[in-house]
């Protein structure tokens, strides 16, 4: 049974049994406007819970993706650095960075859930 | 005052528009004790007549190489100057335009920039060039840098034969990036060995060619070795004429090729404002410094373009970003391109073999003088010769005669007494043949 | 409105299109026609090159008709107003060329012996003098190329005091929010960490949050003055106070010096260094982008740092001191800019410092205040300023008046070009929601600024017409160019001309042959 959480630097992460999926928001995508370039971790990459994970790039911003819990990367998404535009398009499906063998699966009790995220978004205004 | 459009009448509606009394009321929020000492024994404003005068003497106490053969060199060199390169630049358009963010009212600039780019990488030899640097020096600097960036390494190794200033702007650069910088001896006689060093700690090897003696080497297996020990291949041109008539550095395997466009783009002007080039490799452009332009289309369909991969510069990426350049040498730029667009190719050429052939005959000429030893075996419009006095000494003499014969290795390298009496000598376009005569009878009584 | 008329050429009367040089290649012609080579021993080795570049040759009529297309795709300030904030572009005089054209200034070489070139010391000299005495500085680094330069040349004496004091372990540099981002960059280039200062509702650096963040670990702070919404630090001394007490320094961002020039000595604000934008503050041309000039001043804690070169004089006249590590250089820092900095920038600041004098200069600086407080006074009207009160030389509204519209700032801007002005500086400050920075400077009439006005308020009342999006999202439409589309150029980079297939294919063969 997978389960979804949020951080508050608008990553997702996406847990199905030991390995665990991490993306962008929706919101976040939103935010960025059209993406133009990402950069996304190699497998092997050590990722600490906060740390630095993939860069993701509009026109006029860039922004760190940062890792929602530690591990270790077990794939980047290949497709995503020749078509950036798929995080625009399904930020939270096809558009997902990378994959990661949890370290600490006791750290995700400490993210948002979706209702919490769909809250905490609604407060941060238009 | 010419320049200030407003009289007192206007001055008079806008006050009374703003709501206050006097100009001095807008100024209310600087602290009363600061502004009062605020008190200049400076002159007043003067007539067009006058700034002339002051400026034209000042101008008249420096010896200019319009009067006085000159055959100075070590990264500034005298070239002819079109008459339309000189009008084009003058074009107010061109000249007071501010940075193409405006990408609509902008063309102009962004379709020179980008065909800049492509002159740069196609006599460099490279596959990519950014839209400039400040100069060559600052531009060895960001290449050095950059490579740290790539490699993720922390050390550079700098050849002898790379020009002092370029060796000591990147040196000092490095020291507070914390990047270790192996500068190698002056290397007049082209000699140091620069494979051997090479480690796996290295981030790149930094040479230059022509070098700063003169000499020209093939660095061809030098890239290959760098490559092998996972590191990048930096490499100078301080005079980009050379690059009509020499194998390129792109041909030679460079990673990061910089230079100063300065002889091409503008008179010597005493050596500044200059432009860095920059070129590289494709698959390392979000690791370039500077603005670059790259070509899209408008709402229309029509090409267009803009300067983009922003997201590498201060301006967005803030303390993350790949430089902290934001002015850069945009007019001479240009001044650069237009000169080379003149030349063409066919021009571009023929430049470069008037150059050497000039440079060649003061050799052949210098050679027949007592006391007179050329240093390098190959050269392009540059060399060193070791003479039989101090160099600096004999500059001073042949400067009394109004001849501005060289510039002495050791205004670089003071303290290298082997280099005292090493002189650097170039010939240019510009140095006729009873130039070179004058030179060479000068130097054989200076000499004798 | 009619429909925009098509034309064969594509050309529309005065907009001409124009291709690429490469695509106008005529084939071995030159626009530059040099003499034959003498006939020598070539000295070239085996590093001869006889393959061809790929460069296009063209005649000089065509070499001249290109550019002045190309020019005429330009805003430009000899053609219209730029009330572009932080930016100031001002009037260039042409006296200022003529001046750097001189061949005494133009035709001399940074190596010719020192006793030749007496008169460009001398220039550079004078000009340091003139920055000295309106900054009140003990000290001025003459060589960095720009402003971002002239950070780094103040960072870099700063954190070589430091290490000579044994204050190396302070490895923090303090930065306002609404900083340009050259200051956070440079930071980070002299090796620093950047946390940034909060600003207060006022729109000035929050005080005691700045006091909050001072210690032991604090190496400088960097604050521009006038800061990046147009207002003078009102606390800057109190703030100079509080940062020297921590043992740090204080650099001031001169961008925004313009303002004060004639008005307060920066060392009377208790500064340590500020870099001058020659390009701004003294109106030599930006160029399209540069070269500028970022002559650096110093206080006395920080001049014996000063980077080679420097000029000195004596009894026997000017000389350059051209070497770090010993003489008067001991303790310099090192070498920043190649040869002796951007000479051709400092003849022409001198040019106009001469022109204008001090009075001239005092003249300056009241006059752009007082413009920009016109322009803030009289777009109140329809827009909402960010801050209540005077603004110095620059004035910002935030995007309030666009509120529920559609219409963004950047839409603004661009129906601003349809008008013939070229935008104000959009999205800076940070800290300003949708951010319009207008500085007007001291050389547009109230003509052109009552032009302006109009134009900006007509703008503002159609957006608040409530259903006027599409219109401006539709703008600029009388330009060269429409919007263009920058994700493409950023998703897929094209920096550079290239052949087609066809035409390499055939030099591939040429070559083969």
């Amino acid at each position: 049974m997978s389960q979804l959480r949020f951080t508050k630097d608008h990553e997702w992460i996406r847990v199905d049994g030991v390995t665990a999926t991490v993306g962008i928001t929706t919101y976040a995508q939103g935010q960025l406007g059209d993406i133009v370039f990402v950069e996304v971790p190699a497998k092997g990459k050590a990722l600490k819970a906060g740390g630095e994970a993939a860069v993701v790039e509009s026109v006029k911003a860039a922004s760190e993706v940062y890792a929602p819990a530690s591990g270790e990367v077990t794939e980047g998404n290949a497709a995503l650095p020749n078509a950036p535009e798929t995080v625009n398009k399904d930020p939270q499906g096809a558009g997902w960075f990378f994959k990661m063998a949890l370290s600490n699966p006791a750290e995700l009790n400490g993210l948002m859930d979706q209702a919490a995220y769909d809250s905490y978004v609604a407060s941060l205004g238009a | 005052m010419r320049y200030l459009p407003l009289n007192d009448a206007n001055r008079a509606d806008m006050l009374a528009a703003i709501g206050v009394k006097s100009v001095d009321d807008l100024f209310a929020d600087i602290p009363a004790p600061a502004k009062a000492k605020a008190v200049f024994d400076l002159s007043n404003s003067m007539s067009e007549i006058e700034v002339e005068r002051v400026l034209s003497n000042l101008a008249a106490k420096n010896l200019n190489a319009s009067t006085a053969p000159s055959f100075l060199g070590a990264g500034n060199y005298r070239h002819h100057t079109p008459a339309s390169l000189d009008y084009i630049i003058q074009r107010g358009e061109f000249l007071t335009a501010y940075t193409p963010y405006q990408p609509e009212i902008s063309q102009g600039t962004l379709q020179a920039i980008y065909e800049f780019q492509t002159q740069v990488a196609l006599i460099t030899g490279m596959e990519v060039a950014n839209a400039s640097m400040y100069d060559g020096a600052t531009a060895c600097a960001e290449a050095a840098a950059m490579a740290c960036r790539v490699v993720k390494r922390a050390k550079a190794l700098m050849s002898g034969n790379v020009h002092p200033h370029y060796r000591d702007v990147t040196a000092t650069a490095m020291r507070f990036m914390d990047i270790q910088v192996e500068c190698l001896a002056p290397d007049p006689m082209g000699i140091e060995d620069l494979v051997g060093r090479i480690g796996s700690d290295l981030s790149c090897v930094i040479v230059q060619t022509p070098g700063f003696f003169g000499h020209l080497n093939d660095y061809t297996a030098l890239a290959a070795a760098c490559h092998a020990a996972g590191a990048l291949l930096v490499v100078c041109v301080t005079e980009p004429v050379s690059l009509g008539l020499l194998k390129s550095p792109g041909a030679m395997g460079a990673d990061i090729v910089v230079g100063e466009g300065q002889s091409i783009a503008t008179p010597t002007c005493f050596g500044g404002p200059g432009v860095g080039l920059f070129a590289t490799r494709e698959k390392f452009i979000r690791q370039m410094p500077g603005r670059v332009a790259g070509e899209t289309v408008d709402e229309n369909g029509r090409r267009g373009w803009v300067l983009t991969l922003s997201t590498r510069e201060q301006h967005i990426r803030r303390e993350k970003a790949t430089s902290n350049i934001c002015t850069n040498s945009g007019l001479i730029a240009l001044a650069f391109s237009v000169h080379m667009t003149l030349l063409g190719e066919a021009g571009f050429r023929r430049l470069a073999e008037l150059n050497h052939a000039h440079a060649a005959l003061l050799a052949d000429k210098l050679e027949q003088i007592k006391g007179v030893k050329i240093l390098p075996g190959t050269f392009f419009n540059e060399f060193a010769v070791q003479l039989s006095k101090p160099a600096a000494g004999v500059v001073e003499t042949l400067a009394q005669r109004k001849i501005l014969g060289g510039v002495p290795a050791s205004r670089f390298y003071p303290t290298y007494p082997e280099l005292e009496n090493v002189l650097l000598l170039t010939a240019t376009e510009m140095n006729s043949e009873g130039d070179i005569n004058a030179l060479a009878v000068a130097l054989k009584e200076v000499l004798s | 409105m009619n429909e925009p008329m098509i034309t064969t050429s594509g050309h529309r009367a005065l907009q001409i299109e124009q291709p690429l040089i490469f695509e106008l290649d005529t084939g071995g012609s030159t626009a530059v026609d040099l003499p034959d080579p003498p006939k020598v021993r070539m000295r070239l080795g085996n590093l001869r090159n006889d393959k061809a570049i790929g460069l296009p040759g063209l005649s000089e009529p065509e070499v001249v008709r290109h550019y002045t297309r190309l020019s005429q795709k330009n805003y430009s300030i000899d053609t219209g107003f730029y009330p572009l904030g932080s930016c100031t572009m001002k009037h260039n005089p042409r006296l200022n060329e003529k001046m750097a054209r001189l061949p005494g200034f133009a035709d001399i070489h940074p190596f010719q012996p020192q006793s030749t070139a007496q008169g460009a010391y001398e220039l550079m000299d004078t000009l340091a003098h003139w920055l000295k005495t309106l900054t009140g500085m003990p000290a001025v680094a003459m060589s960095p190329a720009a402003g971002a330069h002239g950070e780094l040349c103040g960072l870099m004496c700063i954190r070589s005091a430091h290490d000579a004091n044994g204050q190396g372990s302070r490895k923090l540099v303090l930065v306002p929010e609404s900083a340009h981002g050259t200051n956070p960059a440079t930071a980070a280039l002299c090796g620093y960490r950047v946390e940034s200062i909060p600003a207060n509702a006022a729109g000035r650096v929050d005080v005691a949050a700045l006091k909050a963040k001072l210690g032991p670990e604090v190496a400088a702070v960097m604050i521009t003055n006038p800061n990046t919404c147009g207002l003078f630090e009102t606390e800057c001394i109190e703030i100079a106070k509080a940062v020297h007490a921590a043992g740090a320094y204080f650099y001031m961002d001169g961008a925004n010096f313009n303002a004060l020039v004639g008005r307060v000595r920066i060392a009377d604000l208790g500064v340590d260094a500020m870099h001058i934008n020659l390009h701004k503050t003294f109106s030599t041309p930006h160029g399209g982008g540069g070269p500028g000039a970022g002559p650096t001043v110093l206080s006395a804690a920080l001049a014996a740092f000063v980077p080679v070169p420097f000029v000195v004089h004596d009894t026997k006249g000017y000389g350059v001191v051209e070497h770090a590590g010993h003489g008067a250089a001991k303790q310099s820092f090192g070498r920043m800019k190649g040869f002796q900095g951007q000479f051709g920038v400092f003849v022409r600041a001198l040019s106009y410092i001469l022109a204008m004098g001090v009075d001239g200069l005092k003249q300056a600086s009241g006059d752009a205040v007082l413009n920009a407080n016109y322009l803030r006074a009289k777009l109140s009207a329809e827009l909402t300023p960010a801050f209540d009160g005077i603004c110095m030389h620059e004035v910002v509204f935030d995007d309030g008046f666009l509120k529920n519209t559609g219409v963004s700032t950047l839409d603004v801007a661009k129906a601003l070009i349809d008008e013939g002005f070229h935008p104000m500086t959009m999205y800076f400050p940070l800290v300003v929601h949708g951010a319009l920075l207008m500085e007007p400077t001291e050389t547009e009439s109230k003509a052109t600024l009552d032009q302006f006005i109009a134009s900006m308020l007509a703008l503002a009342r159609r957006a608040k017409q409530g259903d006027q999006a599409e219109w401006f999202k539709a703008a600029p439409r009388l330009a060269p160019r429409r919007r263009l589309d920058e994700t493409q150029a950023a998703r897929k980079p094209v920096l550079r001309w290239k052949p087609s297939e066809a035409t390499q294919a055939a030099a591939a063969r040429q070559a083969a042959e």
